[in-house]
C-alpha cells in the first residue's frame, strides 16, 4: 500500500528516503526542544555551585567611634552568621579591639593559637595571658612567652557606614604561621 | 560482524553498518523502533487520538521535575516548608520548576479526562479491552492518588488544612475509617510523620505503580490494537489502516508542543504561590481542595450522621464498580454514540453532576460573605507571603545557644565567665561537650550547686588528669558559673 502512494506521489523519491528525513528533522526538533527545556533543570541543579550557598557573613563589632580612645584591649561578643543552603547558624564568639603597633586599630581573635583556650586580657598584668598553659602576649597581640608559636591572630576587618565589622575566621593552632581553617 | 549476519538472521540484510549496525544488531532497535512506528491505526491518524501520548508525556515531565525538586526539598514538618520557600524564593528556575509540577498536575487531570472521555465516545474499550480499560482506571485513581498526597508536601496553609480535610474525610467510612486515617497520618493528628508517609507515597510507591501499570496500558493497547473511529469494527478492523508514523506522531506531537507553551507560558507568568507555613492552631482557616477534587468536596457535605454510609462509601463503590464494569457489561460492537443512548446519557450525568457540584461550591462560597471574606483574606495573605524574600531557618543548634541567654540574669553573666575562663575550649558551647572533655548537659540532675562549688576549686584526680584546672574565681562569678552550668539542659 505505501509502495503505491510513493510510485503515484514521486517515483523518483523513494519513500524510506522521505520518512527519513522527515525522522531527521523531528530528531533534530526534539533535541533542540528538550536542550531548550533542560536549560532550566540545569540552571535548578547547578544553582550550588554558581552561588555561594556556605558563606560566613561578616559581622558587626560595634561603632567605630566607640573605639576612638581606646587604652587597652576591649572584648567585644560577635554573632557570627553562618548560611549553608536553606538553614543558617549563628554562633557567638568574642574577639577584641585593640591597637597595632603603628597605632591602628585591629581586631583579634580571643582563640589562642597554642591549643585554642580562650585567653582572657589581663589588666594588671596589661597581657593577655592563656589560663590553660600560661602562654602570654603584648597588648598588640605579639607573643611574649609560653608555648605559643605565634602572635595572637587578627582578623580581617572593614568599616561600613562608620561601623566596625569583622570576617571571623578559624586558624591552625600550633604551627608558627597563620593559617586559615575555613 | 556483518558478514555474519546473513547466515544467522533469514531477513534482508540491515542497512546500518558500523557501530549503529553492530548495536542494532545485538539490541534489535531497528526492529522495535519499525514496530512500534509502523502500529497500524485503522481508519488512519486522527487528532481525537492525542490524549494517550500527551498523557506520557506529561508524566515524564513530571517525574523529571520531581526529581529535580527533591534535590532540594526535605520532608519534614520542620523544614518542608522551608526548603520549598527555598526553592520558590533562591533556588534559580526553581519558582519555574515548581510551578511546571504543580500545573503539571492539573494538566495531567485534565488531559487524562479528555483521554477517557474520547475512549468513551468512541466505544474504544470494547471488544477484548476489558483489561486495557482496567488499567486505565487503575492508573485514573493513582494520579488521582499522587495529586493528594503530593498537595500536602509544601506545608503551607492551605497544604495542610486541604490534608486535614481530606484525611478527615476518610474517617467518615464505616468500621475501618477511622483505622485508615490514622494510617495515613501516621497518628491521629497531621504531623511529621504525615509528611513522610506522603512523601514515600508520592515518590515511591505510587510511581512504581504507575510506571508498572503505564508498561502493561500500552503493552495492552499494542495487543489490542488501536480501535480505529467510531463505525470500525472494534473486533475485527476492516478499514484501512495507516502506520502510526508519521501523520499520528506529527498529530501527537502537536499536542505536546501546546502543554510545553501552555505550561510553559502559564508557569512563567503565573508562577505557583507558597502561603505561609501550616498553623494547626489556626482556627479561622478555611481549606478548600484543588479544582479537581472540589465535586467530591461538595458531595461530602451533604452526608452526615447515619446516612453518611450511603454518600460516602455505598454511591461511590458502585459508581466506581460500575466504571470498572463497563467492558464486562457494555458488550455489543455499535459504537457511534448517537446509537448508545444510555451509555452517553449516563456519561451526561456523571459529568453534569460533577461540574454542578464543583459550580455550586464555587457558589456557595461566594455568597456567604463570612466564607468569601476569609477566603479573600487567605488569597491575600499567600501573595504576600510569596513576595517576600527567603529567611534561612535557624539551626537548632542557633536555638539552643539562643535560648541560654534568655535564661535568668545570673545563668547570663555565668555564659560570659564560662567563655572568658576558656571552658567552653574543652567543654565546647554550650556545655555540649567535646573529645577533650565531657558534656556539662544535665549535669544539675547528678549535682546540686554546693558540690559542683566544691568540685570546681577541687577537682577529683581524675578530673585532674583530665586536664580540669582548679576554678579560682571571686564568690559572684563562681556562683554565676553554677548557676549557668545548672541552667544547661
Amino acid at each position: 500500500m505505501l509502495e503505491r502512494d510513493n510510485t503515484i506521489a514521486n517515483p523518483s523519491v523513494p519513500l524510506q528516503n522521505r520518512r527519513s528525513f522527515l525522522g531527521v528533522l523531528l530528531g533534530v526538533g526534539s533535541v533542540f526542544v528538550g536542550a531548550l527545556l533542560s536549560v532550566p533543570l540545569v540552571r535548578f541543579a547547578l544553582f550550588p555551585l554558581l552561588r555561594r550557598t556556605t558563606e560566613v557573613k561578616n559581622s558587626p563589632v560595634g561603632e567605630l567611634s566607640g573605639f576612638a580612645s581606646l587604652t587597652e584591649p576591649v572584648m567585644r561578643t560577635i554573632q557570627i552568621e553562618q548560611v549553608d543552603g536553606w538553614r543558617k547558624a549563628v554562633s557567638e564568639k568574642a574577639v577584641y579591639v585593640t591597637k597595632d603597633s603603628k597605632g591602628q586599630l585591629q581586631v583579634l581573635t580571643s582563640i589562642c593559637p597554642h591549643l585554642g583556650c580562650t585567653v582572657p586580657w589581663n589588666k594588671e598584668r596589661n597581657q593577655f595571658v592563656c589560663p590553660c598553659h600560661g602562654a602570654t602576649f603584648s597588648p598588640d597581640g605579639t607573643r611574649v612567652s609560653g608555648p605559643s608559636l605565634r602572635g595572637m591572630d587578627t582578623l580581617e576587618t572593614s568599616i561600613e557606614n562608620g561601623q566596625l565589622r569583622v570576617r571571623f575566621q578559624y586558624f591552625r593552632q600550633l604551627v608558627s604561621d597563620k593559617e586559615v581553617i575555613g | 560482524m556483518h558478514s555474519t549476519h546473513g547466515n544467522e538472521s533469514p531477513a534482508p540484510a540491515p542497512s546500518h553498518e558500523g557501530l549503529w549496525g553492530w548495536i542494532n544488531h545485538r539490541t534489535g532497535l531497528d526492529d522495535l523502533l519499525r514496530n512500534t512506528l509502523d502500529e497500524p491505526i485503522p481508519g488512519g491518524a486522527r487528532f481525537a487520538y492525542i490524549f494517550g501520548s500527551g498523557l506520557l508525556f506529561i508524566f515524564i515531565s513530571q517525574v523529571i521535575t520531581g526529581v529535580f525538586l527533591a534535590l532540594y526539598y526535605v520532608p519534614s514538618a520542620d523544614h518542608a516548608h522551608t526548603t520549598v520557600a527555598y526553592i520558590t524564593k533562591a533556588v534559580t528556575a526553581g519558582s519555574f520548576l515548581r510551578s511546571l509540577h504543580a500545573y503539571g498536575a492539573s494538566a495531567m487531570v485534565v488531559v487524562l479526562l479528555l483521554h477517557l472521555s474520547q475512549t468513551y465516545f468512541f466505544g474504544s474499550y470494547k471488544g477484548r479491552r476489558e483489561l486495557l480499560w482496567l488499567s486505565g482506571c487503575a492508573l485514573f485513581g493513582l494520579v488521582l492518588a499522587m495529586a493528594f498526597t503530593g498537595y500536602l508536601l509544601p506545608w503551607d496553609q492551605r497544604a495542610y488544612f486541604a490534608t486535614a480535610v481530606g484525611t478527615n474525610a476518610v474517617s467518615e467510612v464505616p468500621w475501618i475509617g477511622e483505622s485508615i486515617k490514622r494510617l495515613m497520618r501516621g497518628g491521629t493528628e497531621m504531623g511529621t510523620l504525615t509528611i513522610s508517609r506522603f512523601f514515600v507515597a508520592h515518590v515511591f510507591l505510587i510511581p512504581a505503580c504507575i510506571f508498572a501499570l503505564v508498561a502493561s496500558h500500552i503493552f495492552l493497547f499494542r495487543k489490542a490494537g488501536a480501535a480505529g473511529p467510531i463505525d470500525e469494527d472494534p473486533h475485527h478492523p476492516k478499514q484501512r489502516p495507516e502506520p502510526f508514523y508519521p501523520r499520528q506522531v506529527l498529530m501527537d506531537l502537536s499536542l505536546t508542543a501546546l502543554l510545553i507553551i501552555g505550561l510553559g507560558s502559564l508557569c512563567f507568568l503565573v508562577p505557583v504561590q507558597l502561603g505561609p507555613p501550616a498553623n494547626p492552631a489556626d482556627a479561622q482557616y478555611i481549606p478548600r481542595p484543588e479544582w479537581y477534587y472540589l465535586p467530591i468536596f461538595q458531595w461530602l457535605k451533604y452526608w452526615h450522621g447515619s446516612a453518611a454510609i450511603v454518600g460516602v462509601l455505598v454511591i461511590p463503590t458502585v459508581l466506581a464498580l460500575a466504571v470498572l464494569a463497563l467492558p464486562f457489561l457494555d458488550r455489543g460492537v455499535e459504537r457511534r454514540p448517537w446509537k448508545r443512548p444510555a451509555a452517553m446519557g449516563a456519561y451526561a450525568f456523571v459529568v453534569f453532576s460533577l461540574v454542578g457540584l464543583g459550580l455550586r461550591s464555587q457558589y456557595v462560597d461566594r455568597h456567604d460573605s463570612g466564607v468569601a471574606q476569609q477566603l479573600a483574606k487567605q488569597r491575600a495573605e499567600e501573595e504576600a507571603y510569596s513576595r517576600k524574600p527567603f529567611l534561612p531557618e535557624l539551626s537548632a543548634a542557633s536555638l539552643a545557644a539562643a535560648n541560654v541567654t534568655l535564661a535568668d540574669p545570673l545563668a547570663a553573666k555565668g555564659k560570659t565567665v564560662f567563655e572568658g575562663q576558656s571552658c567552653n575550649a574543652c567543654h565546647g558551647d554550650g556545655g555540649v561537650g567535646t573529645a577533650a572533655a565531657p558534656p556539662l548537659v544535665g549535669i544539675a540532675k547528678k549535682f546540686s550547686p554546693e558540690q559542683l562549688a566544691d568540685l570546681f576549686r577541687h577537682p577529683t584526680a581524675k578530673m585532674n588528669a583530665g586536664g580540669m584546672p582548679p576554678v579560682d574565681l571571686p564568690p559572684d562569678d563562681l556562683n554565676a558559673l553554677i548557676a549557668y552550668v545548672e541552667s544547661l539542659k
